[in-house]
């Protein structure tokens, strides 16, 4: 009940604000209008097209990005002196905004679907590679020196000490890829101008569509809900059986 | 005096009830040591949370010197069972002991001299500036226990303080205890589910029911003030207490009535 | 220390070497000379450059961040603080969080124009939701045992928030402002990018289209190097802030 009474209350103000004239609607029109916006563009066969585009580029630039991160982590992880050789070159290239290469997407792909994957790929990947290698990290030190004894080989010490403890982590930076990719997807639509929902809101907004923009946006921030919510489930089901869903780890 | 009376604690979720303490009452002395011995899930940490004004009641009351008890009362300390998370880890170990008195507005000076004589009584000499972390479980239970005396209350609470520490530590800090109400004149209610514990250090011991909990039995310890490891525990007075606590837990678990009133 | 020193340096400056030597030939238009991009980086970013574009850019961004991290941090200590007003608020914020923050750079513009205001507006409402709901997050997350001792020690009021909430949220914080800082060096970049007279986002966008490819490439190496810094100096004042729980945390792991 409380947990409706907060977007209830969020609605009303969106409607009250502009009808009571505290806020001009020509920047932010009534939720009323922005619901009526929303609905007109669904009716859209481009609106659909748009939304398509946009997960399409999502999906395929994760699958990429995880697949790379996941193998550049467990590989760097079982390895030590990959380790350790390594740890300076990724510190220093993970914290480059991944914007700074929109430029170069737009010199290498235009406006098409490469400059999109580009940046997701690039910005979803350290996510990734970053918990797994946490994850590796976090290895008991008692359970690999108990494996170490009984003799196991080194795959199968990646097999079953390694990768089921990083399995938690390897989680949690899917659902941040999943959340990042969303938002770097959308990004370069919107600066760029590759198809997707990023472009429509910018052209929306270039011709003065305000209520079709803010309804736009919120369908944004609908596909980022679903998306987390998506993850989370997915987590929680696909973990059910470790004795710890872990929290977030600071990196 | 603190007097508990009719003291009923109900804790309700959506779905049910589970009456957590039925009906206590007794009282404690000023400067007397009194131990609070029962069964495992008999309600003890919640009788003690409602004593230190931690937790309302459901019904009855907590008195401390004539005053109804309705939030945390000025004058009372508690030790916890938790050393490790009852610590504030991002303080020194003399800010832990320090911070209450400055929010009592002790003078500096003052201040000054209750923090180090506290952690001398415990023994904690030379770790001022370090964090709890980076002291042993024992050590740090002693912590919380200079803290509790450098606050000079009329009545200090222990909740299974030594619980999660091992024998020999439990054995001096419970030492420690006894020599600390001796110099202070400390009232001490000391919740425990160690019944050699119990009789031990208390001048008197109640015991308590199985939840939901009413006074199943209350003892007078009459064993000579000055009491050590080795000799008291050896002594048959002691062996005979013991038993009696013994035979009174065994009874009170014997006897369990339904914790859970469906609603 | 050698060994140290070694380690950490072999492989970028292979890396580097590799790069430049690769590349030394190279005809392509798009990946000029690694020493090409080298000697427009010192004839780009020159003094009256830096002043003129690097530190409008960095001003907007640390006016930006810092507002969202006073925002954050004082909306998550109250929400956090109340159940009733968690419940209610937490499905909002878990909505505006889910918004990609670049989408705010064209409904900002329809009321804060296209000057300084309205690159602070669009960082300051990216950067808010993680560092508030982390905050919120972490206020929740105190210590039971803690906040019980805190109460019966009468800890109350401003020493609560001073000695109790603050500190015992901090890392979740830290992590929140951690995700925020990448967050505003993307969003002050994009808003410059897309409306803006001068600025690191602009200038590169500028060379971009006027093919000044060289240039351009020195640009994203700046924008790579300003990423790099202020994630360091972020790291060093996580180490200082939070000393206590990393110490903890190893202390931990040890027994």
């Amino acid at each position: 009940m409380l947990r409706l009474s907060g977007l209830a209350g969020l609605l009303g103000l969106a409607e009250l604000l502009p009808r009571l004239g505290l806020v001009d609607d020509d920047y932010l029109p009534p939720a009323s209008r922005i619901v009526a916006a929303l609905a007109a563009e669904a009716r859209t066969a481009a609106f659909w097209t748009a939304v398509g585009d946009t997960l399409t580029a999502w999906a395929i630039g994760l699958v990429i990005a995880c697949t790379l991160g996941v193998a550049a982590g467990v590989l760097i992880g079982a390895v030590p002196v990959l380790r350790t050789w390594t740890a300076s070159t990724i510190e220093f290239l993970r914290p480059i905004p991944s914007v700074a290469l929109i430029p170069l997407a737009v010199l290498l792909y235009g406006t098409g679907l490469g400059s999109t994957l580009l940046l997701v790929v690039y910005a979803a990947f350290w996510q990734v590679l970053v918990q797994v290698l946490h994850g590796v990290a976090d290895v008991d030190p008692v359970a690999e020196e108990t494996a170490r004894s009984f003799r196991f080989s080194a795959w199968a010490r990646v097999r079953h000490v390694l990768w089921p403890t990083a399995l938690p982590y390897v989680f949690t930076g899917l659902r941040l890829a999943a959340a990042v990719a969303l938002v770097l997807a959308v990004t370069a639509e919107l600066v760029i101008g590759a198809p997707g929902l990023g472009s429509v809101i910018a052209v929306a907004q270039s011709s003065g569509a305000i209520a079709t923009m803010d309804a736009l946006i919120v369908v944004t921030g609908l596909l980022g809900v679903a998306i987390n919510l998506g993850a989370r489930l997915a987590e929680r089901r696909l973990l059910s059986w470790h004795q710890s869903v872990r929290g977030e780890v600071a990196g | 005096m603190l007097e508990v009376s009719g003291l009923r604690k109900v804790y309700r979720s959506q779905r049910r009830e589970v009456e957590a303490i039925r009906d206590l009452t007794f009282t404690v002395d000023d400067g007397e040591l009194v131990c609070v011995v029962g069964p495992s899930g008999c309600g003890k940490t919640t009788l003690l949370r409602c004593v230190a004004g931690l937790l309302g009641p459901t019904g009855g009351a907590v008195r401390l010197a004539g005053n109804a008890v309705t939030g945390p009362p000025p004058g009372m300390a508690v030790v916890f069972q938790e050393y490790g998370r009852s610590l504030f880890p991002w303080l020194s170990v003399h800010d832990n002991v320090d911070l209450p008195l400055r929010q009592k507005r002790v003078p500096r000076p003052r201040r000054a001299a209750l923090v180090s004589e506290a952690l001398t009584a415990v023994g904690l000499d030379g770790t001022q500036q370090s964090n709890p972390w980076q002291l042993s479980g024992g050590m740090q239970q002693r912590v919380a226990i200079a803290r509790a005396v450098a606050y000079e209350p009329s009545v200090l609470l222990m909740d299974e303080p030594f619980a999660a520490v091992d024998a020999q530590t439990r054995a001096e800090l419970e030492d420690l205890v006894r020599a600390l109400w001796q110099r202070l004149g400390v009232t001490i209610l000391f919740v425990t589910h160690d019944i050699d514990e119990a009789v031990y250090l208390g001048q008197r011991v109640l015991v308590l029911s199985a939840s939901p909990t009413v006074v199943q039995d209350e003892l007078l310890v009459d064993l000579p003030a000055a009491r050590d490891q080795l000799h008291t525990r050896a002594d048959a007075r002691f062996t005979a207490l013991r038993a009696r606590v013994y035979e009174q837990i065994q009874a009170a678990k014997g006897a369990q009535p339904n914790t859970a009133i469906s609603s | 220390m050698i060994r140290r020193f070694l380690t950490v340096l072999a492989l970028p400056v292979t890396l580097f070497l590799f790069w430049y030597v690769a590349s030394r030939t190279s005809e392509s238009f798009y990946a000029p000379p690694l020493r090409t991009i080298l000697v427009a980086f010192g004839d780009t970013w020159t003094w009256p450059r830096l002043r003129a574009d690097v530190l409008p850019s960095l001003g907007r961004l640390a006016a930006g961040y810092l507002l969202a991290a006073l925002l954050g941090v004082g909306l998550g200590i109250a929400v956090g603080a109340s159940r009733r007003l968690r419940a209610a608020a937490e499905p909002v914020l878990e909505f505006f969080r889910a918004v990609p923050p670049p989408v705010l750079v064209p409904v900002i513009m329809v009321f804060a124009g296209i000057g300084n205001a309205m690159k602070v507006i669009v960082i300051v409402s990216g950067c808010v939701w993680p560092i508030l709901l982390n905050t919120v997050e972490g206020v929740r997350a105190v210590d039971a045992a803690l906040s019980d001792t805190s109460r019966a020690y009468g800890i109350t009021g401003f020493a609560r928030l001073r000695y109790l909430l603050l500190p015992g949220a901090a890392p979740q914080i830290i992590t929140g402002l951690r995700q925020a800082l990448s967050l505003a060096i993307i969003l002050m970049v994009i808003s410059e990018m897309v409306a803006a007279s001068n600025g690191l986002g602009f200038t590169i966008v500028q060379f971009q289209r006027s093919f000044a490819i060289p240039q351009m490439w020195s640009g994203i190496i700046v924008l790579g190097l300003l990423g790099f810094v202020l994630s360091e100096l972020f790291r060093l004042g996580e180490r200082f802030a939070l000393g206590w729980y990393h110490g903890r945390r190893e202390a931990q792991r040890r027994s």
